[in-house]
């Protein structure tokens, strides 16, 4: 089935982050195609390069970045959510005048236009969240 | 075979956009507008229902100046002028919060519980918020 994935929430202070991860997880695992992972709300928080959880911990942003990779997913986080919060790339970043960008690998930054098309493209969007 | 959305000109689901949640205090309620605001480009059958504290999102009169939050509730008003006209309010909600569809600032249905559940059951995406 093609499914796409909706996340709300940010990670380490939400179960539905990790859950959307895993869900993500499993469905790869069970041949399922995900045309689309979107990251809304402080769900774009999933997506900074720059967090440091504690080492016996899990790291989700990374799993993310290693999952995109094999996977050739599509992670995208919305403009929107992500100027009010602070995630940038490096064009947000350089027109915005920030000197840093915080984006990570396998991230990507567009407009809320892609969580519709998700939802009109792929059978089932499921949604993580409070 | 097609799929029903799938005839026509162009794809077109029912999308429904659920709204639980009080209008300040979290921004679900102010970034759930901005989802549906975009949606109306789309060309798609949307739709909006609001239960749970939601329906406090619609409520007349609201002023933020003391919370130094912008107070949004204007652009509901607005969403007429982007066809989005199916605005649903669930009955119970409004009841237990000792609120009625005069307390809200733009015309809407209101329906029960059973009711909202059997729309939803029609939907093809709903967003929760």
């Amino acid at each position: 089935m093609k499914l796409a994935v909706l996340v709300n929430e940010g990670p380490y202070q939400h179960q539905a982050a990790d859950s959307a991860l895993q869900f993500t997880k499993a469905a790869l695992e069970k041949g399922h195609e995900i045309f689309r992972v979107f990251f809304y709300h402080d769900g774009v928080h999933n997506g900074t390069r720059l967090g440091v959880p504690p080492q016996d911990d899990r790291n989700v942003t990374q799993q993310w970045s290693e999952l995109a990779e094999k996977h050739n997913l599509d992670l995208v986080v919305c403009v929107a959510a992500a100027q009010r919060r602070g995630i940038l790339d490096a064009s947000e970043a350089k027109r915005h005048g920030k000197d840093a960008d915080n984006i990570a690998p396998g991230f990507r930054i567009s407009g809320l236009g892609q969580l519709i098309e998700a939802g009109i493209q792929a059978e089932r969007l499921v949604v993580f969240g409070d | 075979m097609a799929e029903p959305w799938e005839e026509d000109e162009g794809p077109v689901k029912k999308f429904m956009y659920v709204n639980r949640k009080a209008p300040y205090g979290t921004i679900y309620a102010l970034e759930s507008l901005e989802v549906v605001l975009i949606a109306a480009a789309f060309d798609q059958d949307v739709s909006l229902a609001f239960l749970d504290d939601g329906v406090f999102q619609l409520k007349k009169g609201q002023d933020t100046g003391e919370i130094g939050v912008k107070n949004f509730s204007p652009t509901y008003r607005a969403l007429e002028g982007y066809d989005i006209e199916k605005l649903y309010v669930e009955k119970e909600s409004l009841e237990v919060r000792g609120l009625t569809a005069d307390d809200l600032i733009v015309p809407v249905e209101v329906l029960s519980q059973d009711e909202l559940s059997k729309l939803m059951d029609e939907q093809d995406v709903i967003l929760s918020f």
